[in-house]
């Protein structure tokens, strides 16, 4: 028994060795910023950036309403932007599902060479600068550009239509960066489901309706839940997008935080709005997990 | 009126290297309401092929398969009266057993209480009473095979399709399944077609068995016929060990006929189909050739040979004899405690000898 000791302290070692560089890198770059955005959103801004070193729960009420005093009031509209992004957000996540689910079980019926270039073409947009693909996205969207032109030029509308500055154009952008993200998980899924599972429904008397909402569906749900949680993260956080192709006009929370930090250097209320989104995506990911848990407890996940 | 019928099914398809594999060459069967029907072949005979073209996952490419006279060509395969147990139990791990068990209740949406109670019903024809809520990766491979039975039985189909279920289960656990499985199929009174590559499986369950091979149909006969009057030289193969004697008959006396093989060896057989001229091959189980080391009271038609190799297989001896001219005969002596004659070894020199009644004949394909 002493030796298996041994064996078992030595493995812990050997872990604790494996984990040492993970650990302190995030200590040292995720850990310390978070604890000091917590600091500063309880702090006092100052006049020209920076903070004052005076307890200041008021960011907070800017947001929420509560708590308040003389000199911040309440703004409807910093609720209003998070339901718009959150909107875009859930949005993209359909999107991006709709198109990922049907070519994530086209793909896992190739064979060899064709599945790998799939796979391939998929994470390809990966390889060019995110700038640049934007970028494209508003020389295609605006009223003198490709799609007006070309739906000008064959009579179908007289005026451009306007697909710039929009809800609809920043979710385009959006389920353009981020649909690998959604394919990959429910890929891996779809991959794993056992096809004897698909006839053994069939052959109990499931029509193909029956069979995908009975088997098909749960049985890939990990995937679906897995990629929308991670479509759905950046996608509410994201400021590039809507920078690019939502101009004034479309708002979303990524760039309030960037403006309260850089523009107005008001960084306790830029920090206040960062951790308050944080604290929607982590509850949204711990619910997601312990679901998780209780299917792994089935043996499904 | 015929129950299960297949006329004449054909089925092709194209390996990926672009061969054409006839699955299913001229395949024709007759299955019997309430029989226990074994589908047995090697790999890749097409057995599992003629499975999936009754449960409707394929459809033949010519021919008709009809129950009860009508065909059911078309007919998707939720809608075929038939359920299978698949080999691998395809149980949905997302459900517990006793939702795995009312799956097809509740995709026909039978009352809740109705279906509680069969579910309840067709756990109990299993033995798996109490194990409703449970999940199916916490039960072993034969309690997972009896689940798969419970969730095809609760359904009450016409044919029980079975696609080699045993051949995942340990050998003990495999032959317990085996007196299970025909006990249940005499009591629920529902046809099953059974999926094996195991001849010894086939032999111990089987109301009947069809021998398939390179998609055709073999023989088709209980299994005491298929074993003892295998119907060519591939039946006589697979199933069981066979000592095969090719030749001529040259002579006649009563029923008995003596064959002159290819080196001249003159050995006899009993029959009434075939006369002098005839050419034959000659099927000898091993259990029917005895051996003696000595002379004493030995028939004179008796086989000289050498003994290569003796295998002790705990009830049985397995002698594989060198008998001359390249050719072997494999001898299966029953296991005598204590006997001196056994006392066999490498290099000894035997005489073998059968009982000609023992001895089955089928016609040679002369080349």
């Amino acid at each position: 028994m002493a030796g298996s000791g041994a064996i078992l302290a030595r493995k812990r070692r050997t872990l604790i060795l494996l984990l040492a560089p993970l650990t302190l890198m995030l200590s040292v770059f995720f850990l310390i910023p978070l604890s000091i955005m917590v600091i500063y959103s309880f702090l006092e801004p100052g006049l020209y950036g920076g903070v004052e070193w005076n307890w200041y729960p008021y960011n907070y009420g800017r947001i929420l309403g509560w708590p308040l005093n003389d000199f911040e009031t309440f703004e409807v509209i910093y609720l209003k932007i998070f339901l718009n992004s959150a909107q875009i957000a859930v949005m993209t996540v359909i999107v991006t599902f709709l198109l990922s689910y049907p070519a994530a079980f086209w793909v896992s019926r190739m064979t060899g060479a064709r599945k790998n270039l799939a796979l391939f073409l998929i994470t390809l947009p990966f390889f060019a600068n995110m700038l640049v693909r934007i970028y494209a996205w508003l020389l295609l969207l605006r009223p003198t550009g490709f799609f007006n032109t070309i739906l000008q030029s064959t009579g179908l509308i007289a005026e451009p239509l306007n697909l710039l500055f929009t809800n609809f154009s920043v979710i385009i952008g959006m389920v353009y960066i981020l649909t690998p993200f959604m394919f990959l998980p429910i890929y891996a899924s779809v991959e794993k489901l056992d096809y004897s599972l698909v006839r053994a429904s069939q052959d109990l008397g499931a029509n193909p309706i029956q069979t995908f909402r009975r088997v098909i569906l749960p049985l890939t749900a990990p995937g679906i839940i897995g990629g929308s949680v991670i479509v759905f993260i950046p996608a509410l956080g994201n400021f590039i997008v809507p920078a690019f192709l939502g101009g004034s006009k479309v708002q979303m929370t990524g760039n309030l935080i960037e403006r309260s930090f850089l523009q107005s250097r008001d960084w306790p209320f830029g920090a206040a709005l960062a951790l308050l989104i944080m604290a929607f995506v982590v509850i949204l990911v711990m619910f997601q997990i312990s679901r998780q848990n209780r299917a792994a407890e089935r043996g499904i996940a | 009126m015929s129950f299960l019928k297949i006329t004449s099914a054909h089925k092709a398809y194209r390996t990926p290297e672009g061969a054409m594999v006839h699955a299913l060459n001229d395949v024709s069967l007759d299955i019997r309401n309430n029989e226990f029907l074994t589908l047995l072949g090697p790999s890749g005979c097409g057995k599992t092929t003629l499975l999936k073209c009754i449960s409707g996952f394929e459809d033949i490419d010519s021919g008709e398969i009809s129950l009860e006279g009508k065909d059911l060509k078309g007919v998707p395969a939720h809608r075929r009266p038939f359920n299978t147990v698949f080999q691998n139990y395809a149980l949905f791990p997302h459900l517990n057993i006793a939702d795995n068990v009312g799956y097809g209740l509740d995709v026909a949406k039978v009352a809740r209480k109705q279906r509680d109670l069969r579910v309840e019903e067709a756990l109990e024809l299993v033995g798996l009473t109490g194990f409703g809520s449970r999940e199916p990766n916490q039960l072993s491979g034969g309690q997972q095979q009896r689940v798969a039975l419970a969730r095809s039985l609760i359904l009450r189909p016409r044919v029980l399709l079975l696609d080699e279920p045993l051949s995942a289960l340990d050998r003990k656990m495999r032959e317990n399944m085996q007196i299970e499985l025909k006990m249940l199929q005499d009591s629920v009174g529902i046809t099953f077609v059974f999926v094996t590559h195991d001849q010894e499986e086939a032999l111990a369950m089987s109301d009947r068995i069809a021998v398939i091979s390179d998609g055709k149909v073999q023989q088709v006969a209980s299994p005491t016929e298929v074993y003892d009057e295998p119907a060519n030289e591939f039946v006589a193969n697979f199933v069981g060990t066979s000592n095969i004697f090719t030749g001529r008959i040259f002579e006649k006396q009563g029923n008995i006929v003596t064959i002159e093989t290819a080196n001249q060896r003159k050995v006899q057989a009993e029959s009434d189909r075939f006369g002098v001229g005839d050419h034959v091959q000659l099927i000898l189980r091993p259990e029917h050739l005895k051996f003696t080391p000595g002379g004493n009271g030995v028939p004179d038609n008796c086989i000289e040979g050498v003994v290569e190799t003796c295998i002790f297989v705990g009830s049985d001896l397995h002698l594989h004899v060198d008998v001359g001219k390249g050719r072997k005969a494999v001898v299966h002596h029953r296991h005598d405690r204590g006997n001196a004659d056994e006392k066999i070894e490498a290099g000894s020199q035997v005489k073998l000898y059968y009982s000609p009644r023992a001895a089955h004949l089928i016609k040679a394909v002369v080349n």
